[in-house]
């Protein structure tokens, strides 16, 4: 196996000696700073720190799981413990990490600016995300919430545990959330480079503006809504109170108008690293580059319409169950869109067998597989029979887990070398990358099959006949979870030994690898003038090169 | 395009940015999102209007009689003369009176402190009555099933809308502390315009809030 940088440089590749990391020093340099590559790389070791907790309850969860009974917690530990997942995982990692890690180190770097519309919003954003997160935790630890982190009334207004911090923390992380999208749409707008139309922008980029459109136009709501339910515990103003005359369903509609749309919030931004990835491992231009952006417009679009399959046992009319169910698949038609144009993209592609691609083609199965599930929940009378056991627990890990995260850990490594110069250790990426799909396999597949069988979410205790499955499920995600820190060891070690990578090591034609790796603290030493179309590998007079294997 | 005919690099001109226009251009469009999401804020409670008036039809008719109308008019008129006098402000600023753009903000803060006086009186004899949200309500005149609910929206509406009159009056006062400083002039005068935009949401918000909560 070859570095496909070696092909055609025979010199060694060069770590520049003055770059954003080191331009300026000391912790305060990076507490202050408003280079939105530096506020990446601070999203990036938050959000990881976020995605070990979180994982760290996943796998508390599952040890509990082992036996029928009462394993190594009683069931309010094991409430708080799932309440604490969720939150964690889908409020302070996969809500904030791609766009707020990725989108802020890349999206300039992808247009040919100097920096996002706003880079002081941009350093508040993190700041919120910082005081939310603290809210969060330090609720946990003050007592900890058992109501999981959908917050439903009228359990959520009468749960003795410590309710109001969480949601106070959930109210500024949306703030934050808002900050970022809001900042990210004007720059698209605005600090495109000279000659970058519409149609020259990087399929990322155009996956984040439509994740920023549902988080400027959604999260409003969320934060509503969770300030209600902290009125309401607190004052007993009756809103969602049906002893008071209120209505708890309002609430799950309000609630679900965010939530989601939440949902592409966290898959569309991974639909645009794959589009990204896709074609500098196949080393192929993008087949299919309208379809696949205006696709991502189309999910930003229906995802708003679609909140009411969440409802459908909860008393919803039959009519909307209908139309819900109807505009819920409607998401699938522009998922397949994408889902054919990768593949196509793969077909005849020259491709470099490296560790993204390996996430690439779990990311490719689990989509698949989780938005075929996602359909079968979408129907309603299937859905009578699924709701609220482990087949919907599994349905969106699949995407959650399955699709998301594999498109971070793409991410990570696909863009480690333009973050930090160095590259992680191929060897152990390909170990790790293969453990994880496997493992991810091996922790949902049972839980289809659990659910199917009528396992329903939440109880710490089951009957012997599920213990198998079980047993099977928590087996895989220790694979998943050792997968996990082989990564955070080579990364770890890459950062400080890793081989100098060079500028474009995956020689990929994406506009952010025209700058160095780490690059200049503004970008660009010139403002660069696009000519050509993104994602462009052939062109007229030009060799299309093959990488050897 | 005044300012791009001199050399003399704008002082007002982040280093990412090409030109002023192309940043005013940005901070407009970031202040219009913004503006979106403060509607889709109140949305949430709009929403919660509508289902309840439909649950309890006759108990919001019924409360929102006894609202003390002429209070609810008399904020209406303030609130408008105010979104008035701050667009006034806005075109003063453009052509660089300053004394008079301060005069008009000084008068459109006045109006921000009036409205806010008189909802507080109107709070109070809310309070005195008892006509208060959920486990707290024990107004005797209203007894219809939904009052306590009639309340609980006119509460959480009109406190979300006054704490927006508050930031807004905060943003107005700022506004014109640098106004009186000379910061602004007939070539910068974009955070006025922001501010004007912002204190309009604010008006908005009302004129929806005074025929949904007082008339109907």
């Amino acid at each position: 196996m070859s570095q496909p940088s070696q092909l055609h440089e025979n010199k060694p590749p060069v770590y520049p000696a003055v770059n954003y990391l080191n331009a300026d020093r000391g912790v305060w340099s990076w507490l202050t700073t408003i280079d939105h590559k530096r506020i990446g790389v601070m999203y990036l070791i938050s959000v990881m720190i976020a995605f070990l907790l979180g994982g760290i309850f996943a796998m508390a969860l599952r040890v509990e799981l082992l036996t029928p009974g009462p394993t190594i917690m009683g069931a309010n530990t094991y409430n708080r413990m799932f309440t604490l997942h969720g939150v964690v995982m889908i409020f302070l990692f996969m809500i904030p990490a791609i766009p707020g890690v990725f989108g802020n180190f890349c999206l300039p770097l992808m247009l040919g600016a100097k920096d996002v519309a706003f880079p002081k919003l941009n350093l508040l954003s993190l700041y919120l995300y910082w005081t939310g997160a603290t809210l969060v935790l330090a609720g946990m630890v003050m007592g900890g919430t058992d109501t999981g982190w959908t917050f439903y009334t009228p359990y959520s207004t009468t749960t003795p545990t410590t309710l109001f911090p969480v949601l106070l923390g959930i109210f500024i992380l949306g703030f934050s959330s808002i900050v970022t999208g809001l900042n990210f749409i004007v720059t698209i707008h605005t600090l495109r480079a000279p000659g970058m139309g519409w149609m020259r922008m990087q399929l990322f980029v155009w996956a984040i503006y439509a994740t920023s459109i549902i988080q400027v136009l959604a999260t409003p709501v969320i934060g509503l809504t969770v300030l209600l339910v902290g009125i309401e515990k607190v004052g007993g103003f009756g809103l969602f109170d049906a002893t008071r005359g209120g209505d708890p369903v309002l609430f799950e509609h309000m609630f679900w108008f965010y939530s989601h749309p939440a949902v592409y919030i966290m898959v569309l931004p991974a639909m645009g690293v794959v589009s990204e990835a896709i074609a500098a491992f196949s080393r192929k231009n993008i087949f299919g580059y309208k379809m696949i952006a205006y696709s991502s417009l189309g999910i930003a679009f229906v995802g708003f319409f679609a909140w009411g399959h969440h409802l459908f046992v909860s008393g919803q009319s039959p009519f909307n169950d209908g139309a819900f169910a109807v505009i819920s698949m409607l998401v699938g038609v522009f998922t397949a869109i994408k889902v054919f144009n990768w593949v196509a993209t793969l077909y005849r592609g020259a491709i470099a067998v490296k560790t993204p691609l390996i996430y690439i083609c779990g990311f490719l199965f689990f989509i698949v597989f989780g938005g075929m599930t996602g359909i079968a929940v979408a129907t309603v009378s299937l859905d009578v029979h699924w709701h609220d056991t482990y087949f919907v627990i599994a349905h969106f890990h699949f995407i959650m887990v399955g699709a998301v995260i594999m498109a971070f850990l793409i991410a990570v490594h696909y863009w480690f070398p333009k973050m930090f110069g160095r590259m992680y250790h191929e060897g152990w990426g390909m170990v790790a990358a293969s453990l994880i799909v496997l493992g991810f396999n091996a922790t949902f597949i049972p839980q289809f099959l659990l659910g199917n069988a009528g396992m329903p979410r939440r109880y710490y205790m089951y009957p012997e006949r599920f213990q198998a499955l079980n047993v099977a499920s928590t087996a895989g995600a220790s694979l998943l979870a050792f997968g996990f820190v082989i990564i955070l060891i080579y990364l770890i070690y890459a950062l400080v030994r890793g081989e100098v990578a060079g500028d474009n090591p995956w020689d990929s034609r994406g506009y952010e690898w025209m700058t160095t790796s780490p690059p200049p603290k503004h970008n660009f030493d010139e403002t660069p003038i696009i000519t050509k179309d993104p994602h462009s590998y052939q062109e007229p007079g030009e060799e299309v090169e093959h990488v050897v294997i | 395009m005044s300012s791009s005919d001199t050399h003399v690099p704008n002082p007002h001109l982040a280093h990412h940015y090409e030109t002023i226009e192309k940043q005013d251009y940005a901070v407009r469009l970031g202040m219009w999102l913004f503006l979106g999401t403060e509607v889709l804020l109140f949305a949430g409670l709009f929403l919660g209007y509508t289902v309840y008036r439909h649950f309890y039809h006759e108990a919001f008719h019924e409360a929102s009689r006894h609202l003390d109308l002429w209070a609810g008019a008399t904020n209406t008129v303030v609130l408008i003369t105010s979104s008035l006098s701050v667009a006034l402000a806005y075109d003063a600023i453009k052509r660089g009176k300053t004394k008079r753009c301060a005069a008009l903000l000084i008068f459109t803060i006045a109006c921000a402190l009036a409205f806010l006086v008189i909802k507080g009186i109107e709070y109070s004899h809310k309070f005195q009555e008892g006509a208060l949200p959920g486990k707290w309500y024990h107004y005797a005149e209203v007894t219809a099933p939904g009052a306590n609910l009639y309340y609980t929206v006119y509460f959480l509406t009109t406190g979300l809308h006054a704490f927006h009159v508050i930031v807004g009056m905060s943003i107005l006062i700022w506004l014109l502390s640098r106004v009186l400083r000379g910061h602004f002039s007939e070539s910068y005068y974009v955070p006025v315009e922001l501010g004007g935009l912002y204190w309009h949401l604010v008006d908005l918000v009302w004129i929806f809030l005074f025929p949904l909560l007082y008339l109907i």
